[in-house]
């Protein structure tokens, strides 16, 4: 075997290159964002966001082809950017500032929205506006970001797979599949995300518009229903809700991806435990009242408390919809970790949660006493569960915000853990908090 | 009611404590550390260097549970014990008097006696302390020398190669664990060490430290006459029970603190637990000392359990170990050690190209399984030892060997491969017959 040399120096140059080109391509798009870009869309695009994105994928290159596969946290603790130092409030300040343009100054974006109109023509056939532009660079962190994952895990098979579904989904059907809908003047739908995420799919407005219009948005509104009603409980149960949220999701798939080196930043004390319940818990039922009220509001045709269901709607879609998942749940991620939406806020999640709990073969089996308590499953916990607290204890882990990345046992030095869809019953998943050698075995027959 | 003391704030006393507490409510517990105020993992110290995490990650426990346990943690030195009076007495001048007592004092590195050791630049690696003077003692180095070829060494060669240090490790054995690993794991462990451009040099001892001038160590004499200039000496060669300070105690010591099988001193009411305590008659196949994270862990499982007014035995149960050589795992079931016994069959598989390998040994007569030895592969404890004290016979056992991988779903599983071996080393291709396949998709076939 050729002896490869891991030290950092000797790779430096590289990484160098890589970071100039990122860095140049993103000076490109500011430009362009500061006027530059309705003169040259086309020069903008492809050399500003393409130059980008080329210099990302030859820094992740450079940084991980020089290491064996295996484990590299290597100085994710005292990396300005990844400790929450101050690059790390830099970077949430920038992401936090994209959100409040996106969502209520979009006409300061219009300039770098202009730089997509060539893409937006030839993709949809229609002028690109900031949601288009969002769609793009949404995808291009989870494409550039998934390849990062690829070379960072390149030895464990289970994130690969993991990680290419993310990418295939978002791709596929968040950035093709509306643009190819838009493309043939349907509506445009995301047909994997559904009610309680997306909140206003069962909305009677959306309803009724879907149902009375073409059969695409009949067929949108017949997939909405049977996903969160019939395949989502079901896979729920056979997989637990990590087939969703690590494996679908838009909201996880970025979570995955650009939010990885942030994952370490949650909170793992039992106060956050302590709000997340309550927390995510109340958005839920938020949801399932609002989507009532609508529907009962509809039925009595506006009778029914009519102002104010629209209000608590508004309300909703305002607070919820956008400053939760959007400002906080992404802008954030360099201050409180890659999950806060997930962890807090998402219905979908707090739904599948209390399946996964209560009604699911999924767990994370604990080794027996092979634990030594470094302390690593529990710090690189996105969702902030104390996986060594379970871990050191014997006992198998069955938490409602666990949404099965693996990373846990990925991070392990020990081989301690395992997520499994193992046995339907209750107890038994459980498993009892062993001394060092649990006597009878509850997963051979 | 009565109150013990422990002395130590490791693995071992803070188990001991929670044990006591577990069983009793009332007792009163206070743990006596020197080190750090709130129990940490020591096993995370590398993780610290390497900056995977921070020292908050590495306390297993919320600060607020000791307050919420009633478990009082004073930090300190202890400097002397009077057995006879029941009394302790700390550094900084305080006497407490304990109704029980648990010692817990943990090890420390061993330093042999070497020409210029005292020199500056030279240090051990256990605790806290060692982790900030290496710290101290790895800024804007270039090079560095590891001396002895244990877990610790190899560790120290992990964390000194993140900094980007040139590595010489020595080893005194002719091979990398030689009384514990059998010759290819040893090797897989080597081609490890080496593809990270670490120089290995084995059969090779220190003669002597030599200084700058200035106090300050700059190069290491070997007994292969090779003198290595390095700016750092990380001394590894193995960890010593810490008990210099019982001399005079009345506690019998040996090499640790001689105690019974329940882990009783010679005097009734003081206990030793973890890496400190030797057994005085150890049981067969039992070694004096344990010096491992889980068997100091069932020390204070058990005396804790004893102590809080509760019912335990110490029965060690199947040998495990695991540790983690850069980045190849490594998990033992039972007993497999670096030579194979009198009347011990084993297969050994390895994988062409990954460092990955299996050993399984079994009684030749009976075909009873004896122990499993994994590189670069996760077996599952539950399985392994379950086989093992039920003295499953060899082909049963790799008739359903897949259901031993512990690795993440998606990953190979190697129990044909396995079969194979053995096939071929008895000639009997049908000793077996199996229906069970790889798993590549196991997530879609749930148990």
């Amino acid at each position: 075997m050729t002896n490869r040399a891991t030290t950092h120096p000797s790779n430096a140059f590289s990484r160098h290159v890589g970071l100039g080109i990122l860095l140049t391509g993103l000076l490109i798009c500011l430009f362009a964002a500061l006027g530059y870009g309705p003169h040259a869309p086309m020069f903008s695009l492809v050399v500003g966001i393409g130059g980008a994105t080329f210099g990302a994928i030859w820094y992740i290159l450079a940084t991980y082809l020089h290491t064996w596969p295996g484990i590299k946290n290597n100085y994710v603790m005292q990396n300005t950017f990844t400790a929450r130092g101050v690059g790390g409030w830099f970077l949430g300040f920038l992401l936090t500032g994209f959100y409040v343009l996106l969502y209520w100054f979009p006409e300061y974006l219009k300039n770098v929205v202009a730089i997509t109109e060539p893409l937006s023509q030839w993709m949809r056939g229609a002028a690109a506006d900031q949601w288009f532009l969002y769609g793009l660079f949404y995808t291009l962190c989870v494409l550039v970001m998934g390849i990062r994952m690829f070379y960072k895990y390149r030895h464990n098979r289970y994130q690969i797979f993991r990680t290419l579904s993310v990418m295939l989904f978002q791709t596929l059907f968040a950035f093709i599949i509306p643009a190819v809908l838009k493309l043939m003047n349907k509506p445009e739908f995301y047909f994997h995300y559904f009610w309680p995420l997306d909140y206003d799919y069962l909305f009677p407005s959306t309803v009724q518009w879907l149902s009375s219009g073409a059969s695409v948005a009949f067929f949108a509104l017949i997939v909405g229903i049977v996903m969160s009603f019939i395949i989502t409980p079901l896979l729920t149960y056979f997989f637990g809700k990590r087939w969703y949220c690590s494996w679908v999701c838009g909201c996880g798939g970025l979570a995955e991806t650009l939010g990885d080196p942030f994952r370490q930043l949650s909170d793992k004390s039992l106060r956050a435990w302590k709000i997340e319940r309550w927390m995510i818990h109340t958005v839920l039922v938020f949801i399932v009242v609002l989507t009532a009220l609508l529907w009962l509001n509809s039925w009595q045709q506006g009778a029914f408390l009519g102002a104010f269901s629209q209000t608590y709607a508004k309300w909703y879609g305002f607070w919820i919809g956008s400053v939760f998942s959007g400002v906080i749940g992404v802008g954030f991620y360099p201050i409180m970790g890659s999950r806060v939406w997930c962890r807090f806020g998402c219905p979908m999640a707090a739904l599948m949660g209390l399946q996964q709990k209560w009604f699911s073969r999924f767990r994370i089996t604990t080794n027996g006493g092979q634990c030594i308590s470094c302390g690593n499953c529990s710090a690189y916990c996105e969702m902030g569960i104390d996986v060594r607290w379970y871990a050191q204890r014997g006992q198998n882990i069955v938490r409602a915000s666990c949404v099965g990345c693996g990373v846990c046992a990925a991070v392990c030095p020990r081989g301690v853990l395992k997520l499994e869809n193992g046995a339907p019953d209750r107890n038994e998943r459980y498993g009892k908090a062993v001394m060092i050698h649990a006597d009878e075995v509850n997963i051979l027959p | 009611m009565k109150h013990v003391f422990i002395i130590g704030n490791g693995i071992s006393g803070i188990t001991t404590a929670r044990y006591i507490r577990k069983q009793n409510p009332d007792i009163k517990i206070t743990v006596i550390g020197n080190e750090t105020d709130y129990f940490y993992a020591r096993t995370a110290l590398m993780y610290l260097y390497m900056g995977h995490l921070q020292f908050e990650d590495t306390k297993p426990y919320e600060d607020g549970f000791w307050e919420k346990n009633r478990i009082s943690l004073i930090k300190g030195d202890v400097v002397s014990l009077q057995a006879e009076d029941r009394k302790l007495f700390l550094a900084d001048g305080r006497s407490v008097v304990f109704d029980q007592l648990v010692i817990a004092s943990g090890s420390k590195p061993l330093m042999a006696n070497w020409p210029g050791k005292t020199l500056d630049g030279i240090q051990g690696f256990y605790g806290m302390n060692d982790l900030a003077l290496l710290e101290e003692n790895t800024r804007n180095i270039r090079n560095a020398v590891v001396i002895g070829g244990g877990l610790i060494g190899i560790e120290l060669a992990e964390m000194l190669h993140t900094r980007g240090i040139h590595i010489t490790f020595l080893v005194r054995e002719n091979r990398y664990m030689e009384r514990i690993l059998p010759p290819e794991e040893s090797e897989l462990v080597h081609q490890e060490i080496r593809r990270n451009g670490v120089r290995l040099q084995l059969n090779t001892e220190v003669k002597a430290f030599h200084g700058d001038g200035n106090g300050r160590v700059s190069m290491v004499e070997t007994t292969t006459s090779e003198e290595i200039p390095t700016e750092l000496a990380c001394i590894s060669i193995g960890v010593t029970p810490n008990i210099a300070w019982l001399n005079g105690s009345g506690i019998n010591t040996n090499r640790g603190v001689l105690v019974d099988a329940h882990f009783k001193t010679n005097f009734p009411d003081i206990f030793a637990v973890g890496d400190c305590a030797e057994f005085q008659n150890p049981l067969p196949e039992q070694r004096p000392l344990e010096q491992l994270w889980y068997t100091g862990k069932m020390h204070g499982e058990v005396v804790g359990t004893v102590l809080g007014g509760g019912l335990a035995t110490y029965q060690k149960g199947v040998f495990f170990n695991s540790a983690k050589f850069f980045d190849m795992e490594y998990q033992v079931y039972g007993d497999v050690t670096s030579d194979v016994p009198m009347g011990v069959q084993e297969i050994f598989w390895q994988h062409g190209h990954e460092h990955k390998s299996i050993r399984i040994r079994y009684n030749a007569r009976s075909g009873s399984v004896i122990g499993f030895l994994v590189m670069g592969i996760r077996f599952r404890q539950q399985a392994c030892q379950k086989w093992i004290k039920r003295q499953t016979p060899i082909e049963e056992v790799l008739r359903n060997l897949n259901m031993a991988f512990f690795d993440p779903e998606f990953f190979y599983t190697f129990g044909t491969e396995v079969r194979e071996a053995y096939e071929a080393a008895t000639g009997n291709p049908r000793a077996i017959t199996t229906t069970l396949k790889r798993t590549f998709w196991p997530i879609f076939r749930p148990k």
